[in-house]
């Protein structure tokens, strides 16, 4: 009788796929540029650290926007007992001036729209809760963020229903392919209840165009279902075409286009790089989701410190201005020192203009082009040549071969780094490619799929690789993951 | 098609008690000693305002918790990009430590069997994903925090039966009031998954004896179902007989690792009560059961705590002489609060039931009814709120099964603010009571029936509804 609900015991966290395997072995053995040269690199995070000096140097030259600096305890009170649900109304404000901003300024937000949400993760989540009950489906294109299927289905019961896209048109979504899927749905009666959507793509980096947006948004309309536009990466684009936000493309159509049905997430942790603060929104023309959206914010608002911090942060226009330019500067920079040294060993990538990673296809070096083929070149990728990427299975990818690999995460010393594995990789699997009866040694090593129980994961990850390989006066700080 | 969820369309988030709708009137109206000294004065929000100062005082002495740094080192990258769900490990065994210490260090905590959440708020809500199936019932003792109705059923679809407690006995949780509500579940249909109770108790103000604290493992270990122990307002005890823990009986009982029992029950606590930071949201659950840490830890990412406020009530947390002098300072001018509170509504002729904990005191307005209804309860509480110009929680907002009860926080406002409050109140009761002692009072109260009537209380509400908790 004592038992434990079926959500907790089942599987649908999600945390038993290939994409967290990977982060497992990062973590046992975590590369560092002098203490640990030979670990694994990690680049199946989409974290973007390049910003950061930006940040820091706003931080230092505004003590007031902390409520504990001697500048800024006087607001400690009022803030500190700010549990607010609607969200303190200049982070909405500010907020919503930087979405705007971040879409060129082409749209405005109403800051009366804007619902706090636990990350992006409790946004959609929510948005979810709001929109759909329990056994209802949503739409969504393949390749898609792995944690969708978490973040969509665990604990509100409702199902995803892929659109797959093929390499042969770049894997854009077509309406054609969205109504296929529909209408298959809909003869196996699946209520489906809405089309999730994440632009700029994760895992591809792209954006969609606005004619595939639009007849998006008329394909929801006729249908009467929801259209939820994930645009978590939106300040990450980096070349054009410039981001079309599904906003833009609702405020220029024709007004016979239910506006209710259309909604917008949003968060700090990929265009800032602060997915530590947990700031997630929801935006919606809904009122009713608005309303309902909030009292749902209750579990999981965003820490009314973080909330005032962030509010002053992004009120200065002039930080916000040159951080855009800036961070969209950096991660041009550094997407094509990548796959400019990749396209010099022959290994193409989708061809893409946002994002924190890119889409590569290791299709020629699959032995066999199905989904095992895939996970044995994965494996071996972690084992031998040490970097995690991210399988393309594991987004739900139909294709075998392709993979995302994170470039906005690590310093430059590691990019080089990164890019010689591979380089070295590709011409050793050029000259082995000869030999296929081999047995490799990797085909013996200890199969991936390592099951532990969380409590050993999370002493994996504060104890083991750092604590051996830091002296106690080693000068590099420590990551808090570690000693903090 | 129906467009929206059920969830969306329902009213299962509670927002309707009469609980939240003082709070709007408040809203409308609120009282400022310079710009509004006849606004309603808010007595209905379960807020610890009473030791900031010793808060702000700790982040004059520790600039380097606010400003990203350790030891003059900046950490803001790292913090930047921490959004581990286990927590940061300072935070948690600084959290753990800090609860033991509250709980005179009887009992420890082991930091790898907390996880962190937004707030009490999502702990609770958590829990219950984590250990009842939609429809499946927890059992609450009343009278009871009305946030429960929301946290524990709305996404959950989960189901609150009450154990019914009375004045007769202080409110006490009885074996018959439990055996009661079991079958009352069982009439229902409902499957019974566990007992959730609030210790100190919302709104009662009273810590629970060893007797119930005994009485309910018995019960939950007979029926083979989970314990639930809310102890958010643990730091708040100031008198006697003092806080026993859930845990505490276990471990006299020897209830250890090896007995069922040890997993079934769990703990909910947060800082927003103790520390007076609900704006930081800072909640936690803990439990022996290793499933349910598993399973609360990934669910938990959809609450995590800002890794900025983690850091900074870290350091504070693990500052032992900070800690202990806070935690009995607090204590002190709880104690000192609710005196004056009792006092004033002695003066006024209210009593209240006896307590040692919490925020606010459970008071005892049934003599000011016109009759022993909850109609007339809500025609005081209306007068209260318009007339007197206070925000106090009627009982039937918290699910009280008998009428005249109220709920009256003490520690959100500054000590000339309650004074008022306790003049306002007392001008009102000696009004109503010499009224009634007049001979023709029958004509009065008929004429008073009818002003009444004439004030609209309107149910809809905008967006600006109150959301504050507890």
């Amino acid at each position: 009788m004592a038992t434990l609900s079926k959500i907790a015991t089942n599987d649908r966290h999600g945390e038993n796929s290939p994409y967290f395997d990977g982060w497992k072995a990062y973590d046992r053995n975590p590369f560092h540029p002098t203490q640990n040269p030979e670990g694994v690199i990690q680049m199946g995070l989409a974290e973007n650290q390049l910003c950061f000096d930006l940040i820091k140097e706003w931080i230092s030259k505004n003590p007031s926007a902390s409520i504990c600096t001697a500048e800024g305890v006087d607001e400690f009170k009022d803030i500190a007992n700010f549990q607010d649900y609607h969200g303190l109304p200049e982070f909405r404000q500010a907020v919503a001036k930087f979405m705007s901003r971040a879409r060129g300024g082409r749209v405005t937000f109403d800051p009366q729209r804007v619902v706090v949400a636990g990350g992006a993760t409790g946004a959609n989540e929510l948005i979810t809760f709001c929109i759909a009950d329990p056994g209802d489906a949503f739409l969504v294109p393949s390749p898609y963020y792995p944690a969708f299927d978490r973040d969509l289905g665990w604990r509100t019961g409702v199902k995803i229903v892929p659109v797959n896209c093929y390499s042969s048109n770049n894997f854009q979504i077509t309406r054609e392919a969205v109504e296929e899927a529909y209408k298959k749905a809909r003869e196996a009666n699946i209520n489906v209840k809405g089309l999730i959507i994440t632009n700029p793509s994760n895992p591809l980096g792209t954006t969609l165009h606005r004619d595939t947006l639009e007849s998006l948004v008329n394909f929801v309309n006729e249908n009467n279902i929801h259209l939820v536009v994930d645009e978590i990466y939106a300040a990450t684009v980096f070349n054009s075409p410039k981001l079309v936000s599904i906003t833009e493309v609702i405020e220029k159509m024709d007004s016979n286009i239910n506006r209710d049905n259309i909604h917008v997430i949003y968060s700090l942790s990929k265009d800032m790089g602060l997915p530590g603060f947990r700031v997630g929104i929801v935006y919606s023309y809904n009122d009713t989701v608005v309303n309902c959206g909030r009292k749902m914010s209750s579990f999981g608002l965003i820490s009314s410190q973080t909330q005032y911090l962030l509010a002053s942060m992004l009120n200065d226009d002039e930080f916000v201005d040159n951080f855009l330019a800036e961070s969209s500067k950096r991660l041009d920079k550094r997407y094509h020192t990548f796959t400019k040294g990749l396209e010099q060993i022959g290994i193409k990538c989708l061809k893409s203009n946002a994002g924190l990673f890119f889409w590569m296809n290791l299709g020629h070096l699959l032995k066999e082009q199905t989904l095992e083929g895939e996970m044995e070149l994965w494996r071996m990728i972690i084992n031998d040549v040490k970097l995690n990427v991210s399988p393309g299975s594991s987004f739900q990818c139909t294709e075998p071969g392709w993979f995302r690999v994170c470039f906005a995460n690590m310093d430059d010393e590691t990019v080089h780094v990164a890019l010689n594995r591979i380089g070295a990789f590709v011409c050793q699997g050029q000259e082995t490619s000869t030999q296929p009866t081999k047995k490799k040694r990797w085909q013996k090593k200890n199969d991936l799929r390592l099951s532990f129980s969380s409590r050993m994961i999370s002493e994996e990850s504060v104890m083991s690789p750092h604590k051996n390989m830091m002296s106690p006066h080693s000068p590099i700080p420590r990551s808090p993951l570690v000693r903090a | 098609m129906k467009l929206l969820s059920t969830k969306a369309t329902c009213n299962s988030h509670g927002q309707d008690s009469s609980y939240f709708l003082g709070w709007q009137e408040y809203e409308k109206n609120p009282y400022d000693e310079k710009k509004n000294p006849k606004g309603i004065i808010q007595m209905g929000l379960a807020e610890n305002q009473l030791c900031f100062d010793l808060l702000e005082s700790w982040l004059n002495k520790n600039p380097d918790a606010a400003g990203f740094k350790r030891d003059g080192q900046s950490i803001f990258r790292e913090l930047a990009l921490f959004q581990d769900y286990h927590g940061l490990p300072a935070f948690k065994k600084a959290l753990v430590e800090f609860m033991s210490e509250i709980r005179g260090n009887k009992v420890t905590f082991d930091p790898n069997n907390i996880v962190l959440t937004a707030g009490a708020t999502s702990a609770n809500e958590t829990l219950m994903f984590c250990l009842a199936e939609p429809g499946d019932a927890f059992l609450l003792p009343t009278p009871y925090y009305p946030g429960f109705d929301r946290d524990l059923k709305w996404r959950t679809g989960a189901e609150i039966v009450p154990i019914l407690c009375t004045s007769s006995n202080d409110f006490q949780i009885t074996e018959t009031a439990l055996e009661e509500a079991y079958k009352q579940a069982q009439k229902q249909n409902l499957r019974v998954k566990g007992v959730l109770v609030t210790n100190p108790s919302n709104p009662l103000g009273t810590t629970m004896s060893r007797n119930e604290l005994n009485l309910l493992v018995d019960f939950t270990t007979a029926k083979n179902i989970h314990l639930i122990s809310d102890e958010i307002y643990s730091g708040t005890v100031f008198n006697s007989p003092g806080f026993i823990s859930i845990m505490e009986i276990l471990k006299e009982r020897n209830c250890s690792e090896s007995t069922e029992v040890w997993n079934r029950v769990h703990i909910v606590y947060s800082l927003s009560k103790d520390l007076g930071l609900p704006g930081f949201r800072v909640g936690a659950l803990y439990s022996n059961d290793d499933m349910v840490v598993a399973a609360a830890t990934k669910m938990s990412s959809f609450g995590l705590v800002s890794s900025q406020t983690q850091y900074l009530l870290a350091a504070m947390l693990s500052d032992k002489k900070f800690t202990k002098n806070y935690i009995s300072e607090n204590q002190k001018r709880l104690k000192q609060r609710q005196k004056k509170l009792v006092s004033g509504l002695e003066k006024a002729g209210i009593s209240c039931l006896k307590s040692n904990a919490g925020l606010f005191c459970w008071v005892d307005m049934r003599h000011l009814l016109c009759s022993n209804t909850f109609e007339e309860e809500i025609e005081l509480w209306k007068k209260i709120v318009y007339d007197v110009k206070l925000n106090i929680s009627p009982g039937s907002s918290c699910h009280c099964t008998e009428p005249g009860w109220f709920r009256v926080c003490f520690a959100n406002m500054s000590e000339e603010t309650l004074k008022l409050s306790m003049q306002r109140l007392k001008a009102f009761v000696d009004t109503t009571i010499n009224v009634h002692n007049q001979s023709n009072h029958q004509s009065v109260k008929n004429s008073r029936r009818m002003s009444l009537t004439k004030w609209v209380f309107r149910l809809s509400f905008d967006d600006r509804e109150p959301c504050g908790e507890r």
